[in-house]
């Protein structure tokens, strides 16, 4: 666990290639977007959006070419997602299935799995999310308690899910499940592909503060799986899981979403900045700018086959600080009246924004779940 | 080359910088034998073109150079004679042997072929002999100035021990002189200084975590390590946190300073350092408890030098000032294709 992981790293020219057909596509595509949606970022749903990049070769695209993809390098996925993120567009469809649900079934699915999953995946029209919260069960993920059964050649699901994203817009889900006992924490856990059209599912919206519809409670009530939902191998859920935590917390979502106030508390300081408003504002800069270098450093271990978990939980957490506090920065350099409706753009993006702030340090890996990494990779626990 | 340079000089320091060494210059100023040494392994010319004198190489190749004298606390200008003889090589003047430093900031005017003027805060200014500066105006010049011909010098140490003199020259004839290259700043050592820093910040700092990660594992209360405490650990995730950005934005701005200085990403290097060093001193102390604040115990070595590199040249507020007007000065349509550059708006 060396600082050294951080190593500074240009995209390479292909990659960098793409960036400007993407800006051109969604300055056409998102020229009436609002602002106020944009600031949704990651959150965003929007099917006809997902499957207009599935047939433009976005999604699902560091795929191998057989399924779909493009066989593209894990930069030039990120110069296509960071610009769909900065620009606000709308991915919360496909985004689950593009950065983890893909990578794990080409990774440990059978090939009838990838054969039906990964060209649905890359045409932006599959949808999936990621179980693994339950009631009991937040930051200590390995007390789950949802089980399936062995009976006969089927498996038999009971248990329920919590806080998780997309479960009413989804297809399917990745869930995390117990599936004997285990005298091992870690052990006894498998994951499971479950179509959420089964009998005996149950998904139900949750609320957020802002009343936004985003996570949902699901219940599995004698749910039958066979053996082919099973994803990788049984027993190895815990390690499976762990090792889709390095796509999930190293990418630019970490650290972009405030991106959308930032560019309106911009327009609204305008060019001549007071003192405070410049150094607030160079200050957000140089630290966006070190965030980027670092999730790219670890998209280089991606792209090299190193599972780099412990660097990103380094940007995972250094990134949900920075977003969370864009609203605060926004607050003190500005006079503004944060509107749910009414007000300008700035004043809606900033009144919704503050209030998502508190999730950005929940969802993916809590802050002290990450620091708790952090620090066992620094020889600490 | 990095590794070759860093392996090179790392048994150097190992061997010659010890914590004692450190102490000794604070209280006696100049070490000439750990000089002599330096000198000795041409460290201090490699940032010169070889038909200058140097070795030619890059700000990438020199990024574990600069480091390591961050994480030893060298007591010698060594990045200063590196960023002056990067820029006499970028104006073809011959790399200086001798002790060198820089001005990073100067107020100097020509008359006649000689300058008059101030160096401000020359770092080890009483003890080198040569100091690079640059005088301003509408063709910026590089000159070389010995020492000896000050007229007055204002003597400032930092809290660190380290001599930052202000040098006053009157009708002094530079060494050397020679027109600005193209495409330099005129206050090119200011922006230098500020990489310098940077990247030896970067180095202190992950000397100051590994450090506290061993003490934190050594030092036992109430029956255990008191890094099995989450208050403990949760302060070092942080701090690692930092040192990580700190180490990568301090990479980026060497790698990227290819032809002249990259000036977003030696801003971000500097803000992102000097935040850095507030807080890895913080925690640093915070888990070292009152051991830590003794003057026998040398983490303060490494504190006391990063309390004060973060001002040098250009702190957090001036930097964050500079990008902060760049940024909004070009409206925020280029707000993200700057980020995505690396390059500052023009």
């Amino acid at each position: 666990m060396s600082i050294d992981q951080f190593n500074y790293t240009r995209i390479p020219a292909d990659a960098e290639l793409l960036r400007a057909e993407v800006r051109e596509f969604l300055s056409q595509t998102l020229a009436d977007f609002p602002a106020v949606r944009r600031a949704d970022s990651w959150m965003g749903f929007d099917a006809e959006f997902s499957c207009k990049l599935g047939a433009r070769g976005w999604v699902g695209m560091a795929l191998p070419k057989q399924y779909g993809g493009a066989d593209a390098s894990a930069f030039a996925r990120y110069v296509v997602i960071e610009e769909l993120l900065a620009a606000g567009a709308p991915v919360s469809a496909h985004w689950f299935a593009d950065r983890q649900s893909g990578p794990q079934i080409l990774h440990y699915g059978t090939q009838a799995q990838r054969d039906f999953h990964l060209p649905a995946i890359c045409r932006g029209e599959r949808y999936f999310c990621i179980g693994m919260s339950e009631p009991g069960s937040g930051s200590d993920l390995a007390s789950i308690k949802s089980r399936a059964r062995r009976e006969g050649d089927k498996w038999v699901l009971n248990g329920q899910k919590v806080w998780t994203t997309n479960a009413h817009r989804a297809h399917y889900m990745i869930a995390l499940v117990r599936t004997s006992d285990s005298d091992n924490r870690h052990g006894g856990m498998s994951q499971f592909i479950i179509d959420l059209t089964l009998p005996g599912i149950t998904v139900r919206p949750i609320k957020d503060l802002t009343g936004s519809e985003h996570f949902n409670e699901v219940f599995f009530d004698n749910v039958e799986l066979s053996d082919d939902d099973l994803i990788g191998s049984e027993g190895q859920g815990w390690q499976q899981v762990t090792a889709e935590l390095a796509f999930e917390r190293s990418g630019p979502e970490r650290f972009l979403s405030s991106m959308a106030l930032l560019n309106t508390l911009i327009e609204m300081i305008g060019e001549q900045p007071d003192r405070l408003q410049a150094r607030e504002i160079g200050r957000l800069t140089a630290r966006l700018f070190t965030l980027r270098n670092m999730s790219l450093a670890v998209t280089r271990q991606l792209q090299e086959g190193k599972n780099p978990a412990w660097a990103a939980s380094c940007v995972k957490d250094l990134g949900s600080v920075f977003e969370q506090e864009i609203p605060e920065i926004a607050q003190l350099l500005t006079e503004t009246l944060p509107t749910s409706s009414g007000g300008s753009d700035h004043a809606r993006v900033l009144a919704y924004l503050m209030q998502q702030a508190p999730s950005f340090s929940l969802r993916g890996g809590t802050r002290e779940i990450l620091r708790g990494i952090i620090a066992r990779g620094l020889g600490l626990r | 080359m990095r590794d070759v340079f860093e392996s090179a000089l790392e048994k150097l320091f190992t061997d010659h910088v010890s914590a004692e060494a450190v102490l000794n210059a604070e209280r006696d100023g100049w070490q000439p034998q750990l000089w002599a040494a330096i000198e000795e392994s041409g460290f201090a010319l490699a940032s010169a073109p070889e038909e200058l004198g140097g070795a030619g190489a890059s700000w990438d190749d020199l990024f574990g150079v600069l480091q390591l004298c961050g994480r030893f606390s060298l007591p010698l200008p060594l990045p200063e004679a590196l960023l002056g003889n990067w820029l006499l090589g970028q104006c073809g003047l011959e790399a200086i042997a001798a002790p060198l430093s820089v001005a990073p900031r100067a107020d100097l005017v020509w008359e006649g072929g000689r300058v008059s003027g101030t160096l401000q805060q020359v770092p080890w200014g009483r003890h080198v002999e040569q100091v690079v500066a640059v005088v301003a105006g509408p063709e910026p010049t590089v000159v070389v100035l010995a020492t000896a011909a000050c007229s007055d010098k204002i003597l400032s140490t930092n809290t660190a021990g380290e001599a930052r003199d202000d040098l006053v020259f009157e009708q002094a004839t530079p060494l050397a002189s020679q027109s600005l290259a193209a495409g330099l700043a005129a206050d090119v050592l200011w922006q230098g200084g500020a990489l310098l820093r940077s990247v030896q910040m970067a180095g202190a700092l992950q000397e100051v975590m590994r450090v506290a990660a061993e003490y934190v594992n050594e030092r036992v209360q109430f029956g255990k390590p008191i890094a099995k405490f989450q208050a403990v650990q949760h302060q070092l995730a942080v701090l690692a946190e930092h040192v990580a950005a700190t180490r990568v934005a301090a990479e980026a701005a060497c790698v990227e300073s290819t032809a002249g200085l990259a000036l977003l990403p030696l801003m971000a290097a500097k803000i992102c350092a000097s935040e850095a060093a507030g807080i890895g001193a913080s925690s640093g102390h915070g888990v070292h408890g009152a051991i830590g604040f003794t003057h026998e115990y040398s983490l303060h070595l490494l504190t006391r030098r990063l309390w004060s590199w973060r001002s040098e040249f250009g702190s957090l507020t001036y930097w964050s000032d500079q990008l902060g007007q760049a940024v909004c000065g070009a409206g925020v349509k280029l707000y993200w294709p700057t980020i995505t550059s690396g390059a500052l708006p023009q």
